[in-house]
């Protein structure tokens, strides 16, 4: 049984005495037509159980055939995670018993995973970290089970459970990584680095739409402690479906903090799945692993062999897209980033936005001032991922297009941002509703100047007598008196003119 | 995780208990004694063909020398929920309705 009472240690602490070990699962739902083994769509968001044939239902005689589709895209995936592809490969049976699949097995893979033996390089605060892969699977999702009822306030107890079944056999490909050792007291951002490069690679792949919010992407992840220096890997806890970028750092976080807390207390780290909690930020015990574990894998009688020819897999070979890493190498020299630049821009999660908001044509400079600065600062106060906050790079963009048209400065331009989050319109239509623009008008500000000169006569002799640097406290009073709307190039002209 | 063997081991009571839990099948104490003895049986006598495959018989698990059947990646039409609810005891919010369960999602 696990503790009900945790004791956390301090992370930091926890690290001077423990070493880490991370595993990460992460399952990527395919963006194909239609499902893994069946020609019912495998899109997202039909009306209930409307999706579904007697092969996704588990009806009696019904017979799965493979996507052919499904099985390019995960050998793909497998060539961007440098794996081998398997010459010859079973798709097999996870026998176990839960609504979710209606069959009682879940189609998967065994011990003939289609992709093998791969790492990916991950990029941490300018080091990089070889994550190996061990292996990367097809099998497929399940259905979406809600829970009904609560545990009290019911007489007879009966809770009980929904499934809609459109999400059931959805292709899905479950990349899984070696034990990670070695990343010490960034474990955290190493997962959390792993686990945003993946998506990247996916991205570029287009083989998934790679939404965590949507769970096209889930990440599970496994935590172990062992003493420092020792060499061995501890227990291990596995966190189920741990949501965003964020979440996974903050995981792995509390699960050091977690088992270091057993494990100073002289207990043995249970074997379990465990829960992420979102707005709390901590772990609660899911199952044991014991009997579960025992799912009678057999191969799938219904399904011959996959064996991709040498060169089929080279024509898919051929279709890779850059690979992120060397096209983020390539990028940073055509932006003219600094190699500081550059780290907080992917360390802000911004790497793809900024490319977007640049291709949408703002400049290098300006693409990185609005995401890694101005935008990362609402994201992190929001709590949300920076593509979440709720503006696009288009939107970006067209901020800065009316920065550089002399529209609004870059303090009007954070106003315009507000209203974006607000879902108050277009830039443009937020700039003329707030009422944002800048006053370039002579007649607004000449008398908004005259006014200034007249509130500071003392200021306003010192620039007669010559001393022009004074202007600025003038041209100050003009911006408050006009709300920061004024165009301070042309106030400047207008107060020296007055005033020589 | 457990191996797919090749050859399957002698049956014990244990493990025919284990893998009636595993597949839901309540038996009794008497179902065991009775049905252990007679799975061993038949196992011991399926594993007779191993006496007449040799060495160089790889293990087969499908009949037909086939690799590689797959189908377009192209919608073909679905049941309507009416049709796929049509078989389930129970029916809600045009979902099946299922007995609350103990335990995870997997």
């Amino acid at each position: 049984m696990s503790a009900s009472t945790e004791v956390l240690v301090d992370f930091d602490e926890a690290l001077e005495r423990y070493d880490p070990a991370l595993g990460l699962e992460v399952h990527v739902e395919l963006n194909t037509a239609t499902k893994m083994f069946c020609g019912c769509p495998a899109t997202f968001g039909g009306e209930p159980n409307t999706q579904v044939c007697p092969t996704c239902l588990g009806l009696p005689g019904a017979m799965p055939a493979v996507n052919g589709k499904a099985v390019e895209a995960a050998i793909r995936i497998g060539l961007a995670l440098n794996c081998e592809i398997a010459e010859w490969c079973r798709f097999a049976r996870k026998n176990y018993f839960y609504p979710d699949m209606p069959k009682n097995f879940q189609t998967s893979q065994y011990d003939e995973p289609i992709a093998f033996d791969g790492y990916m390089d991950v990029e941490v605060d300018g080091t990089t970290f070889r994550v190996e892969i061990e292996r990367a699977h097809m099998e497929e999702d399940t259905g979406k089970s809600t829970h009904v009822g609560g545990a009290t306030g019911r007489i007879h107890g009966a809770d009980h459970s929904l499934v809609d079944y459109n999400r059931a056999g959805i292709p899905l490909i479950e990349i899984v990584t070696r034990p990670i050792v070695g990343a010490g007291a960034r474990a955290p951002e190493v997962a959390r680095a792993y686990v945003a490069q993946l998506r990247d690679l996916i991205l570029a792949l287009g083989v998934s739409e790679a939404r965590m919010d949507q769970g096209n992407l889930r990440a599970d992840v496994n935590l172990s402690l062992a003493p420092k220096g020792s060499g061995v890997l501890g227990t291990r806890s596995e966190t189920k479906n741990v949501n965003s970028f964020r979440s996974v750092e903050r995981a792995v976080r509390f699960e050091v903090a977690r088992h270091a807390g057993v494990l100073d207390a002289g207990g043995k780290v249970v074997q379990e799945t465990r829960h992420f909690h979102e707005d709390t930020g901590i772990t609660t015990s899911g199952r044991e692993k014991s009997d579960a574990e025992d799912y009678r894998y057999f191969p799938e009688p219904d399904l011959v062999p996959v064996a991709p020819s040498r060169e089929w897999v080279e024509e898919l070979r051929a279709t890779l897209p850059e690979n992120p890493t060397a096209k983020r190498a390539r990028l940073q020299a055509e932006w003219g980033y600094s190699d500081l630049e550059m780290r907080d821009t992917v360390g802000a999660g911004a790497f793809g936005l900024v490319e977007e908001t640049i291709a949408a044509g703002a400049s290098p400079q300006a693409a990185r001032k609005w995401w890694v600065a101005e935008l990362a600062r609402r994201a992190n106060d929001a709590g949300v991922e920076l593509a979440a906050v709720g503006v696009t790079p288009v939107q970006v963009a067209a901020v800065q297009a009316l920065v550089e048209g002399g529209t609004i400065n870059d303090k009007l331009a954070r106003q315009v941002f507000d209203g974006l989050v607000a879902g108050e319109g277009t830039p443009e239509e937020i700039v003329a509703a707030r009422g944002l623009a800048i006053v370039s008008d002579d007649g607004a500000l000449g008398a908004a100047v005259d006014k200034a000169i007249e509130a500071n006569p003392d200021v306003a002799q010192k620039i007669r007598d010559g001393k022009v640097a004074a202007a600025g406290a003038l041209i100050g009073a003009v911006m408050k008196e006009m709300r920061g709307q004024a165009d301070a190039g042309r106030v400047r002209e207008l107060v020296l003119e007055r005033l020589s | 995780m457990a191996a797919m063997p090749d050859t399957p081991p002698a049956l014990t009571r244990e493990d025919v208990a284990h893998l009636a839990d595993l597949a839901r099948i309540d038996l009794s104490d008497a179902e065991l004694d009775h049905l252990a003895p007679q799975l061993s049986v038949i196992l011991e006598s399926v594993a007779s063909i191993q006496g007449v495959a040799g060495d160089d018989v790889p293990p087969t698990s499908h009949p037909l020398p086939l690799t590689n059947v797959f189908r377009e990646d192209v919608v073909t039409p679905s049941l309507s929920a009416e049709e796929a609810l049509a078989g389930a005891p129970a029916v809600e919010q045009q979902r099946f309705s299922v007995p609350r369960i103990l335990g995870d999602e997997q």
